[in-house]
C-alpha cells in the first residue's frame, strides 16, 4: 500500500464513520424517547413523520438555527470550546475501534479501523476520559452555580470510576497479553465458549458499572441530574453547542458498547450461524438498549453513594479479580 | 361504599404501621446489609418490570387532538342558552338571577318589555374570559335557559370572541331538528328528577 493510498483510504473512513456515528447519536436519541416511552406505556415522538421518525430531523433543524447564547460574564473562549471537545473526543476514541470484520468491496481489502494501534485500549479509554474535560470546563465557565456544581460532580465521577475501568479490565488484558483490540477479538475467535465474559464474569459487570458512570448514563447521572441541579453542567448551554455534548454523550455511549462487545463479548467473531458483522451490531444493540433499559428501570444515586460503590466495593473487588486470574495464569 | 361513610368526619384512619429496621451501625452490619441487597436481585425486578410493560405494549397515551376522552354531562364548560322547543323563543325571561349571583360579574344583560308585555332579552353577554365556571347562573335560573354544555376548547386570537352570545344560545334550524337535548349539561333537569323531587305537604 502506497502511501497515498493510505491516506485517501484514511480519509474516507474517518468521513465514513463521522457521518454514520453521528446519524447514529441522532438516531440513539430518536430510540431513547421511543423506549423509555413505550417501557412509561407512552407512545413518545409521534407527530413528525411516519411514528415519530423525522423527529430527529426536526430537532436537527431546531438546534442548528437557534441562537447561539454565550452568558455575559462565562469565560468565553473555554465555554465556546467545551462542547468541541465533549463531541471532538468521542470520535476520536472511535478511531482506535475495530467496528467490523474485514470486508471486500469493488475488489479492495477493507481494514473497517481508522488506525490500529497497538495500545488500542489505553488509547480509547484515555481518550474517552479526557472527553470529561468537556463537562468539566463547561461547567466552570459557565458562571453559574448549578454549572459548577455539575463541574464539580464532574471531578468526583472521574475520581470514582476512573480506578475501576483501568482495573477491572486489567484482569482480561493480563490473559490476552495484548493491548490491540484486535488481538482481543483473535482470542475469542473459538466461538460462543471462548467469550471472556465466561472466564471475567466481575470483570464484566465492574466494566459495564464503570461504563456507565464514564458515558454517565442513569444510575450515576450525576452530571446532569435535573432534580438536584437543573442541567448540571449544561445549564447555561442552549442550541448547537448543547447539541454537541448529546453527539458526544451518545457517540460515547456506542463506543463503550463496542468496548465492551469486543473485549468481553466474542468481538465480531461468527457467532454459530451468525456472521461476525451483524454479530458484533446485535451485541452493540443490545448494550445500547441496555442503556435505555435501565434508565427507564433504576433510580439515580447521590454522588457520595458512587464514590462509596467505587472506592470501596467495586475497587476491592477488582483488585481480587486481579489477583486471583494471576495466580491462575501462574498455575 | 355508602354515603353516609362519606359523610362520617369522625372516622379512624386505618393505616397500616410498616415495620422498617434500624439501619444499621456496626460496620459487619452495614457489610451484611450490602451483601444482602446486592445479591436479592432487587435491580432486577425493576429491569423485569419495566421490559413487560414494553412487551405488552398497553399505552395509554390519548392523541389528544385526534381522540378525545369523554366528559361528563356534568361537566362545566362553555355555557348554553336554551329555547323554548315548540315556540323557539328563548327561554330566558330576562328575570337577572343568572347576573346578580355571577360571583365574577361577569355576564351582563338588558331586557325590555315587547308588544305583548312580555320580557325580551335584548343583550346577553357571558365574558368567558372572566367566568369561573362555578355553575351558580345554571343553578339559579328558574327556567333552565341557562345551562353548561361540554365545549371545553375555547381558545381564541381575540378576547371579543369569549363573549359572543351566538355562539351559546342554540341555533333555530339547530332546534327544529329536534337537537337540544334536555339534559346534556350541569344546571339542567336530569332524567331521574321526578323521582327525586320530595313532595310538599300542600300536594296530599
Amino acid at each position: 500500500m502506497t502511501l497515498t493510498e493510505f491516506v485517501i483510504s484514511t480519509i474516507v473512513k474517518i468521513l465514513v464513520v463521522l457521518g454514520i456515528f453521528s446519524a447514529l447519536a441522532g438516531f440513539g436519541t430518536y430510540l431513547e424517547r421511543k423506549i423509555l416511552a413505550f417501557m412509561q406505556r407512552r407512545l413518545g415522538p409521534m407527530h413528525v413523520g411516519p411514528y415519530g421518525l423525522l423527529q430527529v430531523l426536526a430537532d436537527g433543524i431546531k438546534l442548528f438555527t437557534k441562537e447561539d447564547i454565550i452568558p455575559q460574564n462565562s469565560v468565553k473562549p473555554i465555554f465556546m470550546i467545551a462542547p468541541i471537545i465533549g463531541a471532538a473526543t468521542a470520535f476520536i476514541a472511535l478511531a482506535a475501534v475495530p467496528l467490523l470484520p474485514e470486508f471486500e468491496i469493488f475488489g479492495i481489502t477493507v481494514h473497517p479501523i481508522i488506525s490500529d494501534v497497538n495500545v488500542g485500549v489505553l488509547f480509547v479509554l484515555g481518550v474517552m476520559a479526557s472527553g470529561l474535560y468537556a463537562p468539566l470546563l463547561a461547567g466552570m465557565a459557565s458562571a453559574n452555580k448549578w454549572g459548577l456544581l455539575g463541574a464539580a460532580r464532574t471531578v468526583i465521577q472521574l475520581l470514582s470510576y476512573e480506578v475501576v475501568t483501568g482495573l477491572s479490565i486489567m484482569a482480561p488484558l493480563m490473559m490476552v497479553g495484548s493491548l490491540s483490540l484486535i488481538d482481543i477479538n483473535n482470542y475469542q475467535s473459538g466461538g460462543f465458549a471462548d467469550w471472556i465474559i465466561w472466564t471475567q464474569p466481575v470483570a464484566f459487570v465492574l466494566f459495564l458499572i464503570a461504563g456507565f458512570a464514564e458515558t454517565n448514563r442513569t444510575p450515576f447521572d450525576l452530571l446532569e441530574h435535573e432534580a438536584e441541579i437543573v442541567s448540571g453542567y449544561a445549564t447555561e448551554y442552549s442550541g448547537m453547542r448543547w447539541g454537541m455534548f448529546f453527539i458526544g454523550e451518545y457517540t460515547n455511549m456506542i463506543t463503550l458498547a463496542f468496548l465492551a462487545s469486543l473485549i468481553f463479548l466474542g468481538g465480531f467473531n461468527d457467532w454459530g450461524f451468525i456472521p461476525g458483522a451483524l454479530a458484533i451490531i446485535l451485541k452493540v444493540s443490545f448494550l445500547f438498549f441496555f442503556f435505555l433499559w435501565t434508565r427507564a428501570a433504576w433510580p439515580h444515586v447521590r454522588p457520595d453513594q458512587l464514590m462509596w460503590l467505587c472506592w470501596k466495593v467495586l475497587l476491592p473487588l477488582a483488585v481480587v479479580n486481579i489477583v486471583i486470574t494471576g495466580l491462575v495464569l501462574m498455575i | 361504599m355508602s354515603l353516609e361513610q362519606f359523610k362520617d368526619r369522625n372516622v379512624t384512619q386505618n393505616y397500616k404501621f410498616i415495620p422498617v429496621d434500624k439501619p444499621p451501625v456496626a460496620p459487619m452490619d452495614k457489610f451484611k446489609q450490602v451483601v444482602k441487597r446486592t445479591f436479592r436481585g432487587e435491580l432486577f425486578v425493576g429491569l423485569w418490570v419495566v421490559f413487560r410493560e414494553m412487551v405488552k405494549f398497553n399505552i395509554h397515551t390519548v392523541q389528544y387532538p385526534k381522540e378525545k376522552l369523554p366528559i361528563s354531562p356534568r361537566y362545566r364548560a362553555v355555557h348554553k342558552l336554551y329555547r323554548l322547543l315548540e315556540s323557539g323563543y328563548e327561554r330566558c325571561i330576562g328575570c337577572g338571577l343568572c347576573e346578580k349571583i355571577c360571583i365574577a360579574n361577569c355576564i351582563r344583560m338588558d331586557t325590555r318589555y315587547d308588544e305583548n308585555q312580555r320580557k325580551e332579552v335584548t343583550e346577553y353577554t357571558i365574558n368567558l374570559g372572566r367566568c369561573i365556571f362555578c355553575g351558580y347562573c345554571a343553578e339559579v335560573c328558574p327556567e333552565l335557559a341557562i345551562v353548561h354544555g361540554g365545549r371545553y376548547e375555547n381558545a381564541s386570537e381575540q378576547r371579543a370572541h369569549f363573549v359572543l352570545r351566538d355562539d351559546i344560545l342554540t341555533p333555530l334550524d339547530f332546534l327544529k331538528e329536534g337537537k337540544q337535548e334536555e339534559f346534556p349539561g350541569f344546571g339542567a333537569v336530569s332524567p331521574n328528577a321526578d323521582e327525586r323531587i320530595k313532595k310538599t305537604p300542600l300536594a296530599y
